[in-house]
């Protein structure tokens, strides 16, 4: 590879080694290696149906549930390959959490969605503590402590996902993944869940998959610009967007395609 | 079609905009359509009315020489006896045992079946086993009956020597099976309908796929599944055939599914068969107990249909 893919030094949490994903035939994602480092921000961009959301969703193994799916190369996740041999895909979950695109919330109380991957895991803890801190750390609380019993599904959209930010919080996992966790929401809803991605900056690393170039710049510390499966250019943000070394890359950012 | 669409490019210069043409003609089409449509169900709408009228008006006649009171709190049904009593709580009751019984069976082994086919089985799999557990579905009652009889009933008194020949457990046994295709093929449909979304939500906080099926999907499913178990038994309820054949003909107050029991259908099957005059009260039990049958199984499809409605609001 080029110099157009600059892995970040330090400590390194997920890596791709030569990883494609093939959906029957069609190879979707094309020998991608790359290293996302620890506790950092790493935001995947590109056009539609350019290999962002197979990328990311190789990562907590939920490409497994697709029939006729299949993965070669490596993903390692603290150097070891979550594709190996006795790795099980539930464990990969429960330390890898995943936001997606639309809200999705369980048609339950929205107590009932920030425990439940606390309940399947065998959590042990204060449930009424950790609801209030999963919802506090999603920036929710204050809106929602008054109607914990509330369906799920009466909240507003941009509640929703970060009930659902809470929910995969709550599982306290080590590593997040979201995939354009911002595409349906406005302005402000936006604006709160790109703090909480800041702040979740101290515990967790986030990978994070959006449309919005401003998005990737406001938030992430790395970006990978994607393109027809393959990553064609990956490395610091500010580097990424001011100084593109890629051809494919300026034209994508600066507006020319995608 | 061709002249108004000519018409097209233009249609703020024609004063008669090319809608207008054809809509007199559409209108008198669809007059007769709505006419036909109408009558079609003028026809069952009519018959049903007609049905619950008879039952009505024959029953009236029934309860002008039965008290009401007796008819609902008696625990004896014997019309045709020389002590006459026309208590219907027996039939009743043995209508109730069978159908729990049947419900028994059926409502676990449909369930788990309907869990297997949605969340389980793969495409290749589900496309062969639907339709051939729909074919149970379609296996002439009588034909159950006669294996409840001939097959489950000595198989049961291998189990309890004193078990009698006739009895509920046997007919619930078979009308159990029998219903297990509605139970699985309407819940699996509620399953199914669950958005794909929901079941990576609970993947990805580590659930397993059993989990992600019994505290996800169905939950989710909750009131199709439960619409299902309700339609299944108001079904369980109805049935004859079975009942008839194998659960025997003794109207009595047992929750004991070994004992010989008769149902509201048995009954009625058994009596509209025999040459009870016309307009005499024995005659007459027939359409007070139809009536009771009616009201019991509108009363379990009233209750699936709020039930259903709940359950449309869910992702709407
Ligand atoms: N389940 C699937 N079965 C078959 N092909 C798929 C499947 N999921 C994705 N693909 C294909 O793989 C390619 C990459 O899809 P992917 O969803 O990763 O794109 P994306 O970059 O996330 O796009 P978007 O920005 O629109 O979400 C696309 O060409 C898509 O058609
Ligand atoms: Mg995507």
């Amino acid at each position: 590879m080029s110099e157009a893919i600059r892995n970040p030094a330090g400590p390194v949490e997920l890596e791709a080694r030569e990883l494609s994903v093939l959906y029957g035939e069609t190879r979707a994602l094309k020998y991608v290696s790359l290293k996302i480092p620890d506790r950092q921000v790493v935001s995947f961009i590109g056009p539609s149906g350019c290999g962002k959301s197979t990328l990311l969703r190789c990562f907590n193994r939920m490409n497994d549930l697709i029939p006729g799916v299949k993965i070669e190369g490596e993903a390692l996740f603290q150097g070891r390959n979550l594709y190996g041999t006795g790795v099980d895909a539930v464990d990969v979950r429960r330390r890898i959490g995943m936001v997606f695109q639309k809200p999705n919330p369980f048609p339950k109380s929205i107590y009932d969605n920030v425990v439940f991957g606390p309940k399947i895991n065998g959590y042990k803890g204060d449930f009424s503590e950790l609801v209030e801190r999963s919802l506090r750390q999603a920036a929710l609380w204050e809106e929602v402590k008054d109607r914990l019993e509330a369906n799920a599904l009466s909240l507003s959209g941009g509640q929703q996902q970060r009930l659902c930010i809470a929910r995969a919080l709550a599982v306290e996992p080590e590593v997040l993944l979201m995939d354009e966790p911002a595409s349906a929401l406005d302005p402000i809803a936006t604006q709160k869940i790109e703090d909480l991605i800041y702040d979740l900056k101290q515990d967790y690393t986030v990978v994070i998959v959006t449309h919005s170039m401003q998005q990737a710049a406001r938030v992430s510390d790395h970006t990978a610009f994607l393109y027809m499966g393959e990553v064609v250019e990956y490395g610091p943000t500010n580097e990424l967007f001011t100084n593109p070394r890629e051809e494919r890359t300026e034209a994508y950012i600066t507006g020319r395609f995608g | 079609m061709t002249a108004p669409r000519a018409s097209l490019p233009t249609p703020a210069h024609d004063s008669r905009s090319w809608g207008e043409i054809g809509l007199e003609k559409r209108h008198s089409n669809e007059r007769r359509i709505g006419i036909l449509l109408i009558a079609a169900s003028a026809v069952s709408i009519l018959t049903t009315v007609g049905i619950v009228a008879v039952l009505v008006f024959e029953s009236i006649g029934f309860f002008a020489e039965v008290s009401v009171w007796e008819f609902l709190t008696g625990t004896r049904w014997t019309p045709l006896f020389e002590s006459k009593s026309f208590g219907v709580l027996p039939l009743l009751m043995g209508s109730l045992l069978v159908a729990s019984g049947a419900a028994l069976v059926a409502l676990p082994i449909g369930l788990a079946s309907a869990i297997y086919l949605s969340e389980y089985a793969q495409d290749g799999v589900r496309r062969v086993l639907k339709p051939v557990l729909e074919v149970l579905a379609g296996i002439p009652t009588v034909v159950y009956g006669y294996f409840a009889l001939l097959y489950v009933t000595p198989l049961l008194r291998t189990v309890w020597p004193n078990a009698d020949i006739f009895n509920a457990a046997s007919a619930c046994i078979v009308m159990g099976i029998m219903i297990v295709p509605l139970v699985s093929s309407l819940s699996e449909d509620a399953m199914s309908a669950v958005p794909r979304s929901l079941r990576e939500g609970a993947y990805a906080l580590g659930a397993t796929r059993f989990e992600v099926a019994t505290r996800t999907v169905v939950p989710a499913a909750l009131s199709g599944i439960i619409a299902s178990f309700l339609l299944a038994i108001s079904r369980a309820i109805g049935e004859t055939m079975i009942v008839t054949i194998a659960a025997g003909a003794t109207p009595q107050m047992t929750l004991n599914p070994l004992r010989s029991v008769q149902t509201m259908t048995a009954y009625i099957a058994q009596t509209s068969m025999g040459e009870l005059p016309h307009g005499t009260v024995e005659y007459r039990t027939i359409f007070a107990v139809g009536l009771t049958l009616f009201c019991v199984t509108l009363l379990v499809n009233m209750v699936s249909g709020v039930v259903l409605r709940r359950y449309r609001e869910v992702y709407e």
